[in-house]
């Protein structure tokens, strides 16, 4: 058995964490964690680490350059690189309403990218 | 143009919003003023996670938190692209200058909520040249993600606050190598988390009581000296030269009040001094948000918001709200509070930063223990609700910070 320290990030209140581990590396327990968010954080990170990408992509004929886009559930840490390649070469054509999906379920991993702001058509 | 209005908001990021909200709903005819095309302020650029927690109860990303919180707000007065030239608090009126020309406007109160600048890099007095390639954290992620474009290749991040380090993190996903981010601090300047998902999750090293010593290049930045400090001074043999295109500087934020320097009452680091309903040495002038003091979460600044045009909305209908008896007073271990006056009429909500880091530290109201922090750091905000009922909230109130051992 082990332990390992890590700061949760589900929320900015960032719990400091406690997790146990047994001698294979596989989740037991954590400890420290004030809501059950932090439980399926700390049981990912220490298997496949997720998170939430956010970015932007080009718009054509907006009155902004840009939307910004988030996946609208966490993927798989290892796959951040791979989705940007993705959302960089992804253009959209305004007008651009917030939650519109850009990209749908980003590498399979039932994620959409989904704009986070309108953007006019200008 | 002349104009009258119960409530005049001066700035519509989070804080003004939130208080163009508090004064409708309390049926106030509102006017906010905002110096850009848009309400949102910063919120607009922050297109990362973690802002509305505490106000929607979900975790959403800058702009989503602007565009539902507007929605919200549904149809009110507003001057955009408009700058504010000088108030007069004695007769209760302003002037106001956009493209259509100057506005001379009579109002019943005024919220105050004009947010906060960067600190400069200027600011540093890192000696050396000063070549293009040079930008302050917020001024980077408004080119990278309101702009399209890019600061540079290969950039070193000086200060770790949070947005140097969420910068570091948005660069590096467009392709910029980040070298390293330097503080000059023995301890972060941002939040854990933003260490976590920023830096270590990209492999970006963070060098502790470090900083730049030297700038180097003609036109454009070709490199930096670092050196490690001790006692405040750089280490001759830790020096060590940086190639780099770019410097971010993320080295805090400064409220912004030069519009109101000498009138309203503010402290040696230029927040306003406000009481525990927002409110001014002017019984009817409020301010909120950062330019009181600089806040960890977004949230903070609407909730204040709120209550600032809340309060504004009563004053200028002719409630006369409680005066002040009591005066916070922050003593050791403390080195911010949010509010500094009480009306010792209601419980409220403050925020304190201690002054260094402590592994549990108590919060103490003159000298008697009310709240236990563990993991305590300058960075990270602790929320304190002082009740008049349980605490004596008159006369001189003294707040200290005490580090104790686990």
């Amino acid at each position: 058995m082990k332990t390992i320290e890590m700061t949760c990030i589900v929320c900015p209140i960032g719990c400091d964490l406690k997790v146990t581990l047994d001698d294979t590396g596989k989740f037991l327990s954590v400890k420290g964690n004030r809501c059950p968010k932090g439980e399926i954080y700390a049981r990912d990170e220490v298997t496949d680490p997720k998170r939430v990408l956010t970015s932007s992509v080009k718009v054509i004929n907006g009155k902004m350059p840009l939307a910004s886009v988030k996946t609208d559930k966490t993927i798989p840490k290892r796959l951040i690189k791979d989705a940007m390649i993705i959302i960089k070469s992804t253009k959209v054509t305004a007008p651009v309403k917030i939650g519109d999906v850009i990209v749908e379920n980003i590498l399979n991993t039932e994620a959409n990218v989904v704009a986070t702001r309108s953007v006019k058509a200008s | 143009m002349k104009m009258k209005y119960d409530v005049v908001v001066l700035g519509g990021g989070a804080a003004g919003m939130g208080a163009v909200l508090g004064a409708k709903e309390n049926d106030a005819s509102v006017l906010l003023i905002e110096r850009e095309a848009s309400t949102g302020g910063v919120l607009n650029q922050c297109i990362h996670t973690g802002f509305g927690l505490q106000v929607f109860k979900t975790e959403l990303t800058g702009p989503e938190y602007h565009e539902i919180y507007k929605d919200k707000m549904g149809n009110f007065d507003a001057l955009y692209e408009t700058m504010v030239l000088s108030i007069d608090f004695d007769n209760n009126r302003m002037k106001a200058m956009n493209s259509n020309g100057i506005h001379d406007i009579e109002y019943g109160a005024v919220v105050l909520a004009t947010g906060a600048r960067e600190r400069p890099f200027e600011s540093l007095r890192i000696p050396g040249t000063r070549p293009a390639g040079i930008f302050t954290a917020g001024l980077a992620q408004k080119f990278v993600n309101l702009e399209n474009h890019l600061p540079g290749h290969r950039a070193i991040i000086v200060g770790s606050g949070d947005i140097g380090m969420i910068m570091a993190r948005r660069l590096t996903l467009e392709g910029v190598e980040i070298e390293g981010v330097y503080e000059i601090m023995p301890y972060p300047g941002g939040l854990t988390r933003n260490i976590a998902q920023c830096l270590e999750d990209f492999n970006i090293p963070l060098h502790l009581s470090t900083s730049v010593i030297k700038i180097h290049g003609k036109k454009r930045l070709e490199g930096v000296t670092v050196a490690k400090f001790e006692n405040g001074a750089p280490l001759k043999e830790s020096e060590r030269f940086v190639e780099c295109d770019t410097l971010v500087a993320s080295v805090g934020l400064i409220p912004e009040n030069d519009l109101v320097k000498r009138k309203i009452e503010m402290g040696s680091d230029e927040g306003i001094f406000v009481d525990d309903l927002m409110r001014t040495n002017y019984e009817n002038v409020f301010a909120c948000g950062n330019n009181v003091c600089i806040h960890d979460l977004v949230d903070f600044a609407t909730v204040e918001g709120e209550m600032a045009g809340r309060n504004a909305a009563l004053v200028a209908k002719g409630v006369k709200l409680p005066s002040r008896v009591g005066l916070l007073s922050p003593k050791e271990g403390i080195r911010v509070v949010s509010a500094r006056y009480t009306t010792a009429t209601e419980p409220f909500k403050i925020y304190i930063r201690v002054d260094r880091p402590m592994e549990i530290a108590t919060v103490n109201v003159n000298g008697k223990a009310i709240k236990a922090a563990v993991n305590a750091r300058p960075s990270e905000m602790i929320e304190v609700t002082l009740d008049p009922k349980k605490y004596n909230l008159k006369g001189k109130v003294e707040l200290s910070a005490k580090g104790v051992k686990r």
